[in-house]
């Protein structure tokens, strides 16, 4: 395969809930390497789209490629293997199992013990603050640790392509630069990176390209820069 | 100073809550990882408890007989819920209540007409002596029983806190789609989970086989108890099976002596009541 052949691919996608378009003909894609940001408002779909692409809820019609073949009809565990890692909305961290069982169920498809430690040790490297929780409960852990755990426990399992659900939601603000220290940190180490939020400056600062989505569709892309500079997506997400 | 027949009863008690608690764990086991209230778990247990007195007929005696029995079960579990369960699972909620229920009846049904209701013992009882220690005397059979489960539970509560599959029941028991996020195969996991909570009973089975007698409804019985304990212990939580079993034993054998023996039931379902009442999550559930 090529290098410019997108990492992902999806197009034409259409999901819905019990018979409600969730997303409707999206198309967007990845290469590899890049971090691309996904933003838009409540409700414009973005964790339906990576949902779809982890294969948690399955696609009505479309396709997801992924290195060129199609992942849509995939189940989850299949595409965890195939190098997609999708750290959901909310954190969902395993609250009641300690910082070192969440990782280790992170690289749970990793069969190799000494490539599992190698992944322990760069998780760990990029939020140094886990390594003293190791051996602490979840539960115990503030809101930003939690997001840290969340985003080392989705690097586990050496992902191509990392999907971020909202990493700086409910998080202090002064624990944010760390997240995203981290995430550009996983990216400078070769990982593709999706990341899907609503602190929309950050994002499109830190992204290569950005997708603007609004009910369920595209209605704007172009590199982070541009995206920052386009007066409608200042108008409509930066209070500009 | 005579401390009266209280130290007796409460060996006996917690030998007996040991059993329960080996039972229950699978009970909770299922419930934890997949949400389904195993209705027929009692007759799995009753299937143990005859495949034991089968094996007996051939030579083995029940502590013999028991990793085959153990095996047999697990094989069954899992064969259970990928050709049975797992259609009822893709079905509405109520599905699998009446599912595992008719699976209940027909067991039962088919244990009446194959064995007929007479009550079987082994043949061959490894343990027949009374151990006395201190005042204390204690059957042989009943000591060998209790010790079995405490055994077995302990390798259970090590499996699933430090092997990775242990991990992965813990992970899709608190949060199913993060589980599947891991990459771990929900339906794979499923079989494994029903497959071992089957093999507690079969565990189970053969060491009641020591001091019990089997027949066809025998399971009903037990999976009751089995019920309050997973209710008082805190449905899905492994460690508060224990605690929830040995109450139930200790409860259930005082109140057979200071109350009258067909009643030692009724302080069972009074503290039930109590805790489902005032802490309706069990004593150590979540929520
Ligand atoms: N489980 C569900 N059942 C039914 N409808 C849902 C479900 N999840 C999302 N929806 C609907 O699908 C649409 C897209 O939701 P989605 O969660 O993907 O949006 P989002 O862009 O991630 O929003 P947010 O920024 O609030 O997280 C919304 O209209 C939402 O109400
Ligand atoms: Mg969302």
């Amino acid at each position: 395969m090529t290098n410019s052949t997108p990492l992902i691919a999806v197009r034409d996608l259409e999901v819905d809930y019990a018979g409600v378009r969730a997303v409707q003909g999206l198309s967007l894609y990845a290469s590899r390497g890049e971090i691309v940001a996904l933003v838009g408002a409540n409700g414009a779909g973005k964790s339906t789209l990576l949902r779809a692409i982890s294969g948690i809820v399955r696609a009505a019609s479309g396709a997801i490629a992924f290195e060129g073949e199609n992942i849509a009809s995939f189940e989850p565990h299949t595409i965890v293997r195939r190098g997609i890692s999708h750290v959901p909305e909310g954190r969902r961290v395993f609250a009641t199992a300690t910082v070192r069982d969440n990782l280790l169920l992170g690289a749970y498809v990793m069969r190799d013990r000494a490539e599992r430690e190698r992944r322990l040790a760069a998780a760990l490297a990029t939020f140094p603050r886990l390594q003293e929780r190791l051996d602490q409960r979840a539960s115990t852990l503030s809101g930003g640790e939690q997001q840290m755990l969340a985003i080392a426990r989705g690097t586990m399992s050496a992902p191509k392509l990392l999907m971020l659900d909202e990493p700086s939601l409910g998080i202090a603000p002064l624990v944010i630069p760390a997240i995203y220290a981290g995430i550009r940190e996983i990216a400078r180490s070769g990982t593709t990176v999706l990341l899907v939020e609503q602190n929309v400056r950050e994002a499109l600062a830190i992204a290569d390209r950005g997708y603007v989505l609004q009910t369920g569709r595209v209605v704007a892309e172009g590199t982070g820069a541009d995206l920052a500079g386009d007066p409608l997506v200042q108008k409509a997400f930066l209070g500009l | 100073m005579d401390v009266g027949p209280l130290p007796q009863l409460i060996v006996s008690g917690i030998l007996t809550g040991l059993l329960f608690a080996l039972i229950s764990v699978g009970l909770t086991l299922i419930f934890g990882v997949m949400d389904v209230v195993n209705f027929a778990h009692g007759e799995f247990l009753m299937l143990a408890m005859y495949a034991t007195f089968g094996l007996g007929l051939i030579g083995l005696n029940p502590i013999l007989a028991l990793p085959v029995v153990v095996v047999a079960m697990f094989v069954l579990g899992a064969l259970v819920y990928r050709f049975f369960v797992k259609r009822l699972l893709a079905g509405p909620p109520e599905a699998v209540v009446f599912g595992t229920f008719g699976l209940l009846v027909f067991l039962q049904g088919a244990a009446q007409f194959f064995f007929t209701s007479d009550y079987r013992s082994v043949l061959n009882p490894p343990f027949s002596g009374t151990l006395h220690l201190g005042g204390i005397a204690i059957g042989e059979a009943q000591l060998a029983a209790g010790l079995g489960a405490l055994v077995l539970i302990a390798a259970i509560f090590g499996f699933v806190e430090y092997t990775e599959p242990g991990r992965a029941l813990r992970a899709l028991s608190e949060d199913r789609v993060a589980a599947q996020l891991m990459g771990i195969d929900v339906q794979r996991m499923n079989a494994f989970a029903f497959g071992l909570g089957i093999a507690c009973t079969g565990a189970a089975g053969a060491l009641l086989m020591l001091t019990y007698q089997a027949y066809p409804r025998i399971g009903t019985e037990f999976a009751l108890t089995a019920f309050v304990v997973v209710a008082l212990g805190g449905f899905g939580s492994v460690h508060g099976v224990l605690l929830g079993a040995l109450l139930v034993g200790l409860v259930e054998v005082l109140g057979g002596y200071y109350i009258a023996p067909a009643l030692k039931m009724l302080p069972v379902y009074a503290l039930y009541l109590a805790v489902v009442f005032l802490r309706p999550q069990g004593l150590l559930g979540r929520r």
